[in-house]
């Protein structure tokens, strides 16, 4: 779900790729997508973030393997108890198990952070996408459009989107959709406006002319020629911000105004976690959703810039 | 240089009339009652709803609606809030508090990010570059509000429990702000250790970008004459290449300082700091709308007025940037 190889590795052929650094022998040219991915193989970053990305992801899907308690079952008896063999995080200030509910907390974060993405892509490049390649008076209207959308700082938006759409009650993929739609209509100008400046760049090339030369419907240049050679920058950033989305949501959970309990989320328990009497008295209570947070952001940073450095040596 | 000015002031027009819009759509003008939330737990009375429609002219058409919002808001009117106090005053109450935290969040964020910069700049491939690599990473990942309960916990709590057992000295950070209307050194002493949480985002990225930025410079020609003429290394880096290469991160610089107000939300939120932040978080978890909507649209409007005011500058720092 989150491995960009294979949807690079999809990607067909573009235009002149300088071969890869170890040409063994006499190799046909390789597209930028098999380029890229024999570039990446070799990266020990690239394997440390999808090793990490594996072990959320699976925690996402599949928390029961991993964590075999009922995360809503809390025993106050229990509440503040320290890490031992009994609980390996210990146990929060309502006696729930803090890896029990550490596990189930990926959940939130990873739908969160791949559905925003998978949004802000879509949109943004479908944006990006015309307003580079028709011009004109779209291209200005567009440009100004997301001149305002991204004129409102990412956080500041979010509060005000949520607050707007807040109900007590709701179901957890209701408020998990209102999350994803607070941060991807403030996300997508960033994707459209690099997406708009890639068109833009990759239309000039000869190989577009040549197209519309030989009688191809502008449909058939956008899917075949620009998009597929416009598409690296977008998807390096794309999944740093993956990162960065994650991040607000935890951010905007602490705040009080993203995932509300019952719902579990890392953002939630150390918001839990961080009044100054807890932070004394139950430290791993924070510590452990803070650790798994940290290293699903970090991971995704890493996979970007090894995504990056495969596709674009340049960048280096 | 003037018709720059000008044009970039209009073209700040479009902007600041579209993000107001768009605020005061979502919550006025959406499905949903601007003014749920403020009678308690039960439902408002007609009275009061008639009141409250007829105050922010919510019987009128959506656009004379917006326009008469708009129109208040530019002449410092934004409304009132819970407890029938103008949240105008309210901010501006706050204000204070939260510029000095954003300023001393800089002040920071120019020290450590640029001195960081420059020596992993400086010393590339070294052992110094590749600390500053790794850190700036961890610091990019780590959210704000982790690093600010972090912060708490290591340098509120156990440094000075760890300093009492080896001098007998209590000694760290306060680990809430002090409440005061006024700055004092004991609210700057305060906010020490918030405004380095609040910058840590900030501090990498102005480190990775010096970095970036110093590293091409020092390739370029001009440098390899300042060596052929054999100047000192400290006056090629010093006088030759910093200056060309602080230029983006200036520009970086000034943006920031309107995120950070932005970002203040959250560091407020952690060390109890009594700022326009703060404010706006209160009124998130009291559903006081026309709190959140006043408290957003002035820190969505010094951010654009920063970024505004840096796009000006620019022009002056970087004469190669043409202004026609």
């Amino acid at each position: 779900m989150t491995d960009p190889a294979a949807f690079v590795t999809s990607a067909p052929a573009g235009d002149d790729v300088p071969g890869g650094p170890t040409p063994t022998g006499r190799e046909r040219s390789r597209s930028l997508g098999a380029d890229a991915w024999r570039e990446m193989r070799r990266n020990p970053i690239f394997w440390i973030a999808i090793a990490l990305l594996a072990v959320f992801v699976s925690m996402s899907i599949v928390p029961g393997v991993w964590a075999p308690k009922d995360p809503l079952i809390c025993d106050l008896a229990l509440a503040r108890g320290l890490p031992g063999p009994e609980a390996l995080f210990g146990y929060d200030a309502q006696g729930c198990d803090v890896w029990t509910r550490t596990v189930h907390g990926a959940r939130s974060s990873i739908l969160v952070g791949v559905l925003t993405t998978a949004f802000t892509l879509v949109l943004g490049s479908v944006v990006g996408i015309i307003a580079g390649f028709f011009g004109g008076w779209l291209d200005a209207v567009l440009s100004r459009l997301a001149d305002v959308f991204f004129a409102i700082p990412l956080l500041l938006g979010g509060i005000i989107v949520l607050y707007t759409f807040r109900e007590p009650n709701q179901p957890y993929a209701v408020v998990i959709f209102n999350v994803v739609f607070a941060i991807s209509i403030l996300g997508w100008p960033t994707i459209a406006r690099l997406m708009r400046s890639s068109v833009l760049q990759v239309k000039a090339n000869d190989y577009v002319q040549a197209a519309r030369a030989l009688g191809a419907s502008p449909l058939r240049i956008i899917i075949s020629h620009i998009l597929p050679n416009a598409l690296a920058p977008v998807i390096v950033v794309s999944t740093i911000n993956l990162g960065a989305y994650i991040a607000l949501e935890a951010t905007l959970s602490f705040l009080g105004i993203g995932l509300q309990p019952p719902a579990i989320s890392w953002g939630l328990a150390i918001s839990d976690a961080s009044g100054l009497n807890l932070i004394r008295s139950v430290p791993h209570m924070l510590l452990f959703p803070s650790l798994f947070l940290s290293l699903t952001v970090l991971s995704f940073i890493l996979l970007g810039e090894a995504v990056r450095d495969a596709l674009d040596p340049k960048l280096r | 240089m003037v018709s720059f000015i000008v044009r970039r002031l209009l073209q700040m027009v479009p902007v600041l009339l579209g993000t107001t819009l768009l605020i005061y759509l979502m919550v006025f003008a959406l499905p949903g009652e601007p003014w749920e939330g403020r009678c308690g737990e039960r439902a408002c009375s007609p009275a009061y709803i008639a009141k409250f429609k007829e105050e922010y002219n919510l019987n009128s058409p959506v656009p004379v609606q917006y326009l008469l919002y708009l129109g208040k808001v530019l002449q410092g009117d934004l409304g009132v809030n819970f407890y029938n106090r103008p949240v105008t005053e309210e901010l501006l109450q706050r204000w204070p508090t939260t510029a000095t935290l954003a300023l001393m969040a800089l002040a920071f964020e120019i020290v450590i990010g640029i001195t960081a910069g420059v020596l992993a700049g400086i010393r590339k491939g070294k052992f110094i570059d590749n600390l500053v690599t790794v850190a700036t990473l961890v610091l990019i990942s780590i959210p704000v509000f982790v690093i600010g309960s972090l912060g708490q916990l290591v340098f509120g709590i156990k440094l000075p429990e760890l300093t009492e057992q080896l001098f007998g000295v209590r000694w760290g950070f306060p680990v809430t702000a002090v409440r005061s209307k006024t700055i004092t050194p004991e609210l700057v002493w305060s906010l020490v250790l918030p405004a380095i949480v609040l910058a840590s985002l900030q501090i990498a990225y102005v480190a990775r970008l010096t970095r970036t930025s110093l590293v091409e410079n020092l390739r370029s020609d001009y440098v390899r004459t300042a060596k052929a003429k054999g100047l000192a290394n400290s006056r090629i880096v010093g006088v030759h290449t910093l200056r060309n290469s602080l230029v983006p991160v200036i520009t970086q610089i000034g943006i920031d300082l309107g995120s950070l107000m932005g970002g203040a939300v959250v560091t407020e939120r952690i060390f109890n700091i009594d700022g326009i932040g703060f404010f706006l978080f209160r009124s998130i978890t009291q559903q006081d709308g026309v709190s959140v909507v006043g408290a957003v649209v002035c820190l969505t409007l010094v951010y654009l007025l920063m970024n505004l005011i840096v796009d000006v500058l620019y022009g002056f720092l970087d004469p190669r940037i043409s202004h026609d």
